[in-house]
């Protein structure tokens, strides 16, 4: 029943046949479905794991923490620091004077865990569902930031790299000449620097945040798209209803944007759940080799790396392993599904 | 009289497309006599190459047969197996396409695909003798320079002498029938008759069954034995080709005849001013040689022209492929680059940078040959008529667009209710009320028609034909009309020049040019299409 709530309205007839041509291909559509909801769950990771409480009642007053900040002093703490939520005698403090709602797993991506039986990293238990990293910290926790934190940068970095290999392979293939064999020269040598000794380079000397890497990584991968474009386009501006656009009086954007970028989109379209794929691992082996997202953030390849440490503890790699190879293998069989439905040789 | 050698029972075909099943030929019956060409006469999306393809089962495997039979030599074609199959394709039926640059393999040497198909045939013939059988069928078939050419790719052959290949490929092993799919139809007038001549004489000679599909009437006259009329899947009348030109039986045979093109354009004032003047224009595409990509030469697409077009009168550019017509059409347009002056009114269009004539654009409009193609398949109608309005009237109110998209589609005959349609709902003539439309909405003085009817049926050239007249009547408009039919610009053209090789060879009024052509290629023309 909720699958059936998926099926987008207003569509044209041709793009309504590619969506139900999707839809019958149970793998790609199970798989979307299945990422989306993925997506969305990790989307509210804060609510889910947290080491602040999601509502408090104190004092017939209703406290939202995961908005505010809150003084210990509010709930009849001695010292103005912030609330610790975690600690025994804050919780005491408020369960005398009404009651909190704590998230399903207590723990956010950086909360340490001092409670241990063991020392860190500590094995699967009931509160450390999948046991904790080597700091003490639940991997639970960090595999759901973790995802999110992945498949944002892969859709950040998706949307611009298509963007600029769009516009820069629309370009080319519009105007040809000059401009397309310029393009085309600089793009080969572009693509073959050496990305990852670069960004070493750059990693020492500025400290890469989520926007640096996305910056240095779109710098040296928005030419995936360039290729398809380019050849539509060239092929494109030769229909005669392009002709009949020029004759018409239309402007060169225009004309790219209303008549022949359509027909690129299909390529490009059909692309993009591989790029996705790829851009999360490039983010992750980043991490893993140690010159991606800063020190502390959650990062699916942060937590290989010390899978790999930790041998002893398999359930670090194990646990990781799995996350990446659901996520990939989910993107993959979209893109599948996708490719499938656009191929114009499955119209008849 | 003989028996047939080929009879096709009953046949019915139909295509599945997921769980639907759509009927496109119903109960055909026809048979193919030795030594006799049957012609299949119908309008486009008639049927009649789907039949004949699935003589050879040549059609994918969408199609299915819910009933009839094929026989040939005692077998029913529909049901042998694929090793008898591939026996008779090529040995014992060979076929001939519409298309001879798309039906040679552009990578191999035609010599090589000549013995390509003796090897498949008659696998015991040395090299040296299939060598001597390629070369020989060449000759056969009137290729100029054979022991050259046996080398030659696809490329470097003219659209004749790809057909001339063809044929050769599909006689080289002497079949007992050839099928013919429209051969002459993607050539030009004068080199179509020459391969008529070419199909007739081998017939003579080797006895064998043709069966010819083809649109075109007057090609049936000159070689059918017995004709057969299509409809919409169903053989609507079969006869002898004198009886079905002189008392055609049924309507629409009645309808196919009568649609010639035919009447004189509207008389027009003499006295008009010049809207359009060329003078000396030229069209030259660099051939470029070398790493450093040298100018070697030029291709002299149109080469040193000069014209003018009265207001309100029709200029038809006349020529075979190849002669530049189209191209000196699109350079006045400024469609492509050009040397030369061209004068549009007061505006010398060569002088004016893109800017300054985009302004101009809506006074002179352009019609294409491939009315589909020139329509983007993602835009609705509305949309595609409405496109020009956009850029040249742009203070336009949503409303006031819709009516003037109204009120444009009923001046061309389309039904304003279906202007949210998309262009594949619609037929190959309406494709060109379409197109005229979209220009016509701009009110344009003057609008180049670069064989606006060559891609449809006759009856529907007709229509389209009637429909301009009446528009440059109401609108006074001026028209360039290009085209390598003769029929078609006699009806419609006050003044015609004929081109070749880039430059124009004959230029006058239409009624002496008809009456007493000067030139003797004009000649040769008109005795082609006139005969």
């Amino acid at each position: 029943m909720a699958l059936m709530k998926l099926t987008p309205i207003n569509l044209t007839p041709i793009n309504r046949e590619r969506w139900n041509r999707f839809k019958a291909n149970k793998r790609g559509y199970f798989s979307l479905y299945l990422f989306g909801i993925l997506f969305v769950i990790t989307l509210f990771s804060e609510l889910i794991a947290n080491d602040k409480p999601l509502l408090i009642y104190y004092d017939s007053q209703v406290y939202c923490p995961l908005i505010t900040e809150y003084a210990e002093t509010q709930f009849g703490g001695e010292f103005e620091a912030p609330a610790d939520y975690t600690d025994a005698y804050i919780i005491d403090k408020i369960n005398e004077n009404g009651w909190m709602i704590n998230p399903i797993i207590p723990f956010s991506y950086n909360t340490i865990n001092y409670k241990l039986d063991s020392p860190a990293p500590s094995a699967p238990s009931r509160t450390n569902w999948l046991g904790t990293d080597d700091r003490g910290r639940d991997v639970v926790a960090r595999l759901l930031y973790g995802f999110r934190i992945s498949v944002l940068f892969g859709l950040t970095l998706t949307f611009f790299a298509s963007a600029i290999g769009i516009v820069a392979g629309a370009v080319q293939g519009y105007y040809g000449g000059l401009v397309d064999i310029l393009g085309q020269r600089f793009i080969e040598i572009w693509s073959s620097l050496p990305t990852l000794f670069l960004l070493i380079i750059l990693s020492s000397v500025v400290q890469p945040n989520f926007w640096w890497l996305l910056g240095i990584t779109l710098l040296f991968g928005w030419m995936s798209l360039v290729g398809v474009v380019r050849a539509e386009f060239l092929r494109g501006r030769n229909f005669e209803y392009v002709t009949a656009a020029k004759a018409l009086g239309l402007s060169n954007v225009k004309i790219i944007f209303r008549h022949i970028l359509p027909n690129a989109m299909i390529a490009s379209i059909t692309f993009m759940p591989f790029i996705l794929g790829g851009s999360i691992t490039t983010l992750t082996s980043l991490d893993f080799l140690g010159f991606g997202l800063p020190v502390g953030s959650p990062s699916l390849g942060e937590l290989l790396a010390q899978g790999k440490a930790n041998i002893q503890a398999p359930w670090l790699g194990l646990s990781t392993f799995a996350v990446l190879s659901i996520m990939l293998s989910l993107l993959v069989f979209i893109g599948e599904g996708v490719r499938d439905a656009l191929d114009p040789r499955k119209n008849y | 009289m003989t028996s047939p050698v080929l009879k096709i029972k009953n046949l019915s075909i139909s295509f599945k497309m997921g769980k639907q099943i759509t009927p496109v030929v119903h109960k055909v019956n026809l048979e193919l006599i030795k030594g006799e060409t049957l012609a299949l006469v119908g309008e486009s999306g008639s049927g009649k190459t789907i039949t004949a393809m699935s003589i050879l089962r040549l059609l994918p495997d969408s199609a299915v047969y819910p009933c009839g039979t094929i026989e040939f030599e005692g077998k029913d074609t529909l049901t042998v197996s694929q090793k008898d199959l591939r026996q008779i394709r090529g040995n014992n039926i060979g076929v001939i396409f519409q298309q001879p640059m798309t039906s040679l393999n552009p990578l191999h040497r035609i010599g090589k695909q000549l013995k390509e198909s003796i090897f498949l045939h008659q696998p015991e013939t040395t090299s040296q003798k299939a060598d001597e059988t390629a070369l020989f069928w060449l000759k056969k078939v009137g290729l100029k320079n054979p022991e050259k050419r046996v080398n030659a790719f696809p490329h470097e052959l003219s659209g004749g002498e790809r057909q001339r290949v063809m044929i050769a490929m599909a006689l080289i092993n002497k079949p007992d029938i050839l099928i013919a799919d429209e051969p002459t139809t993607a050539l030009d007038v004068t080199v179509q008759a020459q391969i008529l001549e070419l199909i007739k004489d081998l017939q003579n000679e080797m006895g064998m069954a043709i069966l010819f599909i083809t649109h075109d009437l007057g090609i049936v006259k000159k070689i059918a034995d017995q004709v057969a009329v299509m409809k919409d899947g169903h053989i609507v009348e079969t006869d002898r080709p004198h009886k079905i030109f002189t008392s055609p039986s049924h309507a629409y045979t009645r309808h196919l005849i009568n649609s010639e093109p035919k009447g004189q354009p509207d008389p027009v004032d003499a006295g008009n001013e010049i809207l359009i003047r060329i003078e000396h224009l030229k069209v030259w595409f660099p051939i470029q040689k070398g790493i450093l990509r040298r100018t070697v030469d030029h291709v002299k697409a149109v080469n040193d022209i000069s014209l003018s077009i009265k207001k309100g009168h029709t200029l038809g550019i006349v020529g075979e492929s190849g002669s530049g017509k189209s191209t000196a059409g699109f350079a006045l347009l400024q469609l492509n680059k050009s040397q030369g002056t061209i004068l549009f009114g007061e505006n010398s269009l060569n002088d004016l940078d893109s800017s300054r004539i985009r302004p101009l654009r809506k006074r002179m409009q352009i019609i294409f040959q491939d009315p589909f193609g020139s329509l983007n398949p993602r835009m609705s109608v509305a949309q595609i008529i409405g496109e020009g309005l956009d850029i040249h009237t742009p203070g336009l109110t949503l409303k006031e667009k819709q009516a003037r998209i109204i009120s444009v589609m009923e001046k061309v005959g389309l039904d304003p209710a279906s202007r949210s349609r998309y262009p594949n709902e619609f037929s190959g003539g309406q494709h060109q009320r379409i197109a005229i439309a979209r220009a016509l909405i701009l009110k344009p003085e003057f609008i180049v028609l670069d064989e606006p009817t060559s891609s449809l049926d006759r009856s529907v050239q007709f229509q389209v034909l009637e429909l301009l007249k009446a528009l440059q009547k109401e609108f006074g408009l001026t028209y360039i009309f290009i085209s390598h039919d003769l029929k078609v610009v006699r009806s419609i053209c006050h003044d015609i020049v004929v081109m070749k090789d880039g430059i124009i060879v004959e230029a006058g009024n239409s009624d002496r040019i008809f009456s007493h052509p000067e030139h003797e290629y004009t000649r040769k023309l008109m005795n082609t299409a006139f005969n």
